[in-house]
């Protein structure tokens, strides 16, 4: 069966090679025979790729060592789900992976593309197959998941335990689609430099896979975040580590396309910068994919260390990215230049916006990369951690999260600045009364943290403030603003609940870092501490027996003024396979906020075994998590809107 | 008891915030506090991007014991981190110092701000005044305006 999945593999990357020549001469020539032939050949990648997909599976499922990625990365006793996720859990299937999503959107594009220009799509097919190629080249020649072993091993070493888990079993797909969709952005906006034509309705073309890769990427994260929240057991969610920073870039400079993107739409202006964030956007894809496998960083996440992989994944990113960009710097000049905006006006505040992610998306690289810059050139090593972030990174933050409401209810070319504040007033007078009356009673006293819960306050509230606006509500009959609110198009809801989503973050984020209580212990049975209101009694630690781990499990009681309020059963699992400890969190939600606990190590105390429990109270941690799935929605709600779906009115076809 | 006996001999293996272990705590819990805060701002320099607030390495046990002892004597902050930068190198702040070598770095997000700005107000300064319509387009507006009143 590996045999059969290295020829599918090698079937791909011929096939891929078949879209970029049948594509780029279907342009040439102008025929529309070799442009479908061309699609076909989309299509065919797709089949073939994810018949190796399949075929790899299916050596994971049934536990097939004589493949050396299944005995390194696979076992027996592993639950089904992980030897499922163990296809993208190492090195070479997690390229696979890449190379499936890069496939399946080149045959996306080429389905749902019609009603692209004929022109603008055959080059916009040749260059996703050019990027097919080059990956899935890697793949079978340096990166080959199906190679056998001689002599096969009785059982495999298994997957790393902290990687068994649900939320991070289906982490990857998420992220890797919204790396990837990236890939399609990339690809229409060389087509766009080809032609040389960037207008409202290339951008309307551009913004659905923008914002499709933008959503998928924010769960993508999101999982990732939630998994370390409640698997690495120290009650952090984002630890500004390299990899997590790979993988936060894309994004933001996703969040920045989708904006400029409609600027460009709606008032044809910007279009040079909305390429060139297309092209940066998956050049921070291959960028992250680049640094995790490379071993240039060392991380918690990173995967096994090969030069000669980074070489040539460095390679891949300098070609591609250096192409795309020699190609921009070279076409840019010639796009047109679009509309004039005044100072105060929607335009301004989109650019604005624009300016700050771009600045943000610069701190967090910086940040990465410039340790190995300076180390280069000076032998002095330094390092970047979350205190520099916490400088650069949220000031930045802080002014986009200012100045956000306003952009909405601005008016494209003219705003009015005098309206704008008539609308937002009480929107930042609630803010404002909020973050005052947290400084005053929230125990202890902390400035930033009411800051940060007043921001976002005047997010949520400006949200709110912008559908009545739309709604015209208390100004008209109920009835009227109803019919109002129902009839706003998706793209509208999408916009709002995206903005509400990064509120209800802001709000989390802050309470979670500026009001956690942490509490340590080394109790016997029967030991008690306190945190937060809480008041916590161990019972008992028993052994357990897991499907491929044993553990120890405890079992604690949770009480607040007197009244029990949840029982938590943290464990400390060992797995025998590979020989290393994780630690299993209990979580009792009380509202939006948390009561975590974690069983730490067991000791010998003066009378005997005692044991490690740390507890945190995580006011408003589900907030965290929440908002950024709000965002998602909204970005899902907006893909929905029946402008997209329909897509713009075929305009002529042009003498291309 | 075989896992027990594992699980004795893997103990220390698990990074969990190691830093709130009470067998390491100062008595007086503003020290604490103190060196807490002073933990978060150090990497565990054999760790992978951790700082000893968090690691469960023995390296983070001794610095954080060597932070401790130091808050204990009345240290300064400022000096305790010049004991590790002297004795360690740059390498063991995870928030880089402000010299010149690190100009770029703290610098570079907001030039950024300034040159995007600057970019901004050149545009708007430049806005062209709204054109005049040329003769032909009179006379096509003319024409429609005129279709329009038959």
């Amino acid at each position: 069966m590996a045999e059969l999945g290295d020829f599918a593999l090698i079937l791909g990357l011929a096939f891929s090679i078949a879209q970029l020549a049948l594509s780029a001469s279907a342009r040439l020539r102008r025929s529309t025979v070799l442009a479908a032939a061309g699609e076909g050949a989309a299509f065919a990648a797709f089949v073939t790729v994810a018949t190796a997909f399949g075929l790899l599976m299916h050596a994971f499922v049934v536990s097939d060592f004589s493949v050396a990625n299944v005995a390194a990365n696979s076992h027996t006793e592993k639950p089904l789900l992980y030897k499922v996720a163990g296809t993208w859990g190492s090195h070479e299937g997690s390229m696979l992976l890449w190379d499936l999503a890069l496939t399946t959107y080149g045959a996306a594009m080429a389905f749902f593309g019609r009603s692209l220009p004929r022109g603008l799509k055959a080059t916009a097919v040749a260059v996703q197959g050019g990027l097919g190629a080059v990956f899935l080249a890697y793949t079978v020649f340096a990166s080959n998941p199906f190679v056998r072993l001689l002599n096969p091993p009785v059982e495999g070493r298994s997957l790393n335990p902290l990687l068994q888990d649900p939320a991070l079993a289906v982490h990857p797909p998420f992220l890797y689609s919204g790396y990837v969709g990236m890939s399609v952005v990339f690809s229409l906006a060389v087509a766009a430099l080809i032609e040389g034509r960037v207008d409202a309705a290339w951008a309307r073309w551009v913004r659905p896979w923008a914002l499709a890769a933008w959503s998928l990427l924010t769960v993508g994260i999101t999982l990732g975040s939630f998994w370390a929240y409640y698997e690495l057991g120290w009650g952090g969610w984002w630890f500004w580590d390299p990899v997590e920073n790979a993988s936060f870039m894309p994004w933001l400079v996703a969040a920045a396309l989708l904006h400029s993107a409609v600027v460009t739409e709606k008032r044809g202006a910007l279009s040079g910068w909305t390429v060139f964030l297309g092209l940066a956007a998956f050049s921070f894809s291959m960028l992250g994919a680049f640094l995790v496998r490379s071993g240039v960083l060392t991380s918690v996440h990173a995967f096994a260390v090969d030069p000669k992989r980074g070489v040539l994944l460095l390679i891949i990113l300098g070609v591609t990215t250096g192409l795309g960009f020699a190609l921009f710097a070279w076409r840019a000049p010639t796009l047109s230049q679009g509309g004039v905006f005044a100072p105060v006006s929607r335009e301004s505040a989109l650019v604005l916006n624009n300016i700050l992610l771009a600045a943000a998306t610069a701190t967090v690289l910086l940040g990465t990369l410039y340790p190995l810059i300076r180390e280069a050139v000076t032998g002095e090593a330094i390092s970047v951690g979350p205190p520099y972030f916490n400088l650069t990174f949220m000031p930045l933050m802080a002014a986009l999260v200012l100045l956000l409401p306003t952009g909405p209810l601005l008016a494209w070319k003219r705003g009015d600045a005098a309206g704008v504040t008539q609308r937002l007033w009480a929107a930042a007078l609630i803010a404002l009364a909020a973050g005052l009356a947290v400084y005053a009673i929230q125990d202890p006293r902390k400035a930033f943290g009411a800051l940060g819960l007043a921001l976002g306050a005047w997010l949520i509230c400006g949200a709110i403030a912008e559908l009545v606006e739309r709604t015209r509500a208390l100004r008209v009959p109920a009835v009227e603003s109803w019919r109002r609110l129902v009839g706003l198009p998706r793209g509208a809801w999408g916009m709002t609940l995206a903005h509400l989503g990064l509120g209800v973050f802001v709000l989390g984020a802050t309470f979670e870092t500026a009001w956690r209580a942490e509490a340590a212990e080394t109790l016997p049975i029967g030991g008690a501490l306190n945190v937060g209101a809480y008041h916590l009694v161990l019972k008992d630690v028993g052994p357990i027996e897991g499907p491929n781990y044993d553990a120890e499990r405890a079992i604690v009681v949770a009480t607040r003024d007197g009244r029990p309020v949840c029982t938590g059963e943290p464990e400390r699992r060992l797995y025998l396979a590979g020989g290393q400890t994780t630690s299993e969190v209990a979580i009792c939600n009380r509202g939006f906020s948390h009561l975590y606990m974690v069983l730490g190590e067991r000791r010998d105390g003066a009378s005997g075994p005692v044991w490690l429990i740390r507890a945190y109270w995580n006011p408003l941690a589900t907030l965290i998590f929440l908002g950024p799935v709000i965002m998602a929605l909204g970005g899902v709600i907006s893909l929905s809107d029946r402008r997209l779906r329909i897509g713009v009115p075929r305009r002529r076809e042009q003498a291309a | 008891m075989r896992f027990r006996a594992a699980l004795a001999a893997l103990a220390g293996v698990l990074c969990i915030a190691a830093a709130s272990d009470p067998s390491e705590r100062l008595p007086d819990p503003a020290q604490e506090a103190r060196a807490r805060a002073i933990f978060k701002d150090v990497r565990c320099l054999v760790c992978q991007n951790e700082s000893i607030d968090d690691s469960e390495a023995e390296l983070a046990h001794d610095l954080r014991q060597v932070v401790r002892q130091q808050v204990r004597a009345g240290k300064s902050d400022a000096q305790i981190k010049q004991f590790l930068t002297d004795r360690y190198g740059q390498f063991v702040l995870l928030r880089p110092s402000f010299d010149v070598g690190n100009v770029a770095l703290w610098a570079g997000p907001f030039l950024v701000v300034g040159f995007g700005l600057v970019l901004l107000l050149f545009k708007l300064r430049n806005r062209e005044p709204e054109t005049e319509l040329s003769q032909a387009e009179r006379e096509r507006l003319r024409r429609l305006s005129q279709d329009g009143l038959n």
